[in-house]
């Protein structure tokens, strides 16, 4: 008896518009979004700005927009409306600046290909002296060595 | 022997300095303009940047040149900012002295939700005008870098007293008082 009526009481809240409405909302979760998204007063992006009293009011603000069922997109647009575009924190995002978006995956690029070229070369300069280094005592002893044999007494 | 340097340490000191140079102008670009609170110290005033924004909530927009020949405290706040919260009840009380006078309080909502910022208009029963600076574009005109900051405009429009920081009844009574006197 006790089994039936708790699977009604399921069947209940399962048919119940506001389970069919949490059915229908999109899976945007905080932590998706942080990521995203500046503190505008921090400078930096939400997910690193922990206990700036303005980022746990945009916080909350995006909790809001959540309980409300918005999309990541329209948690984004209601930020923009908000905090203006300085809010986006992905490249791209903004989409006035194309050259700063090219740019900001170019110079790390470039940077890290950089970095390789300079550790590549080193190595090589490193270990080319020690193999002149034993190429020069190789000839050394055998000049040596001759020069024992010719003074040889 | 001459020795030539090979083009790979010259190439890393150019990357390392490249860098230096590259940080600091990323730290010439944070600082913040000091130049009114330079100028008030020589005793001069600077004519208040021009400064338009919508109306918080709606309603179109205002600009502070409206406000000329008015005295203007023009106070940048946020709903989020605890010494904003102490500062509200004096600016408020303020205001009403002031707006018989010549003059009124001008909150510049800033980085901040409308909802929140209604509510805390309501919570503290503010009747002075209303902007919302949405990205910070008054901020960054005004030099602003700290929460609350108030600016203090005589009625040709020109920055007459600066307080980073909260506002005190001192504060108004030194830097706002003699302002509204010469009508």
């Amino acid at each position: 008896m006790r089994r039936t009526v708790l699977a009604l009481a399921a069947l209940a809240l399962a048919v119940s518009p506001g389970a069919a409405a949490a059915r229908d909302c999109p899976r945007t979760t905080l932590g998706d979004i942080e990521d995203e998204v500046m503190c505008p007063v921090c400078g930096t992006p939400l997910g690193l700005a922990s206990e700036a009293p303005q980022a746990q009011d945009e916080r909350a603000y995006i909790q809001q927009l959540i309980h409300r069922c918005k999309s990541k997109d329209e948690v984004k647009q209601a930020l923009v409306a908000e905090y203006g575009e300085n809010v986006l924190a992905l490249p791209g995002d903004q989409g006035d600046d194309d050259l700063g978006d090219v740019l900001v995956y170019v110079i790390p690029a470039l940077g890290i290909a950089l970095a390789a070229a300079g550790i590549a070369f080193a190595v090589v300069r490193w270990r080319r002296p020690e193999a002149k280094g034993r190429a020069l005592a190789g000839a050394d002893g055998a000049r040596l060595d001759d020069d024992m044999e010719r003074y040889d007494l | 022997m001459r020795r030539v340097l090979s083009p790979v340490p010259i190439a890393v000191i150019c990357v390392l300095l490249a860098l230096i140079a590259l940080l600091a102008y990323g730290l010439a670009q944070n600082e913040p303009d000091r130049g009114v609170d330079e100028a008030l110290a020589r005793g001069e005033r600077e004519p208040a940047p021009a400064l338009e924004l919508p109306r918080l909530g709606g309603g179109g927009s205002a600009s502070l040149a409206d406000y000329r020949g008015r005295v203007v405290v023009l106070n940048f706040w946020a709903s989020w900012c605890e010494p904003c919260k102490d500062e509200s009840p004096l600016l408020e009380r303020w205001h009403r002295r002031m707006r018989d006078r010549g003059g009124t309080v001008l909150g510049v909502d800033m980085l901040d939700v409308t909802d929140s910022a209604q509510q805390f208009i309501a919570e503290y029963g503010l009747t002075y005008p209303m902007l919302k600076d949405r990205d910070g574009e008054g901020l960054e005109r005004f030099g602003v870098v700290q929460y609350p900051e108030t600016f203090v405009i005589d009625r040709q429009g020109r920055i007459a007293a600066v307080q980073r920081g909260p506002v005190d009844e001192e504060f108004m009574q030194s830097s706002v008082a003699p302002l509204l006197e010469r009508s």
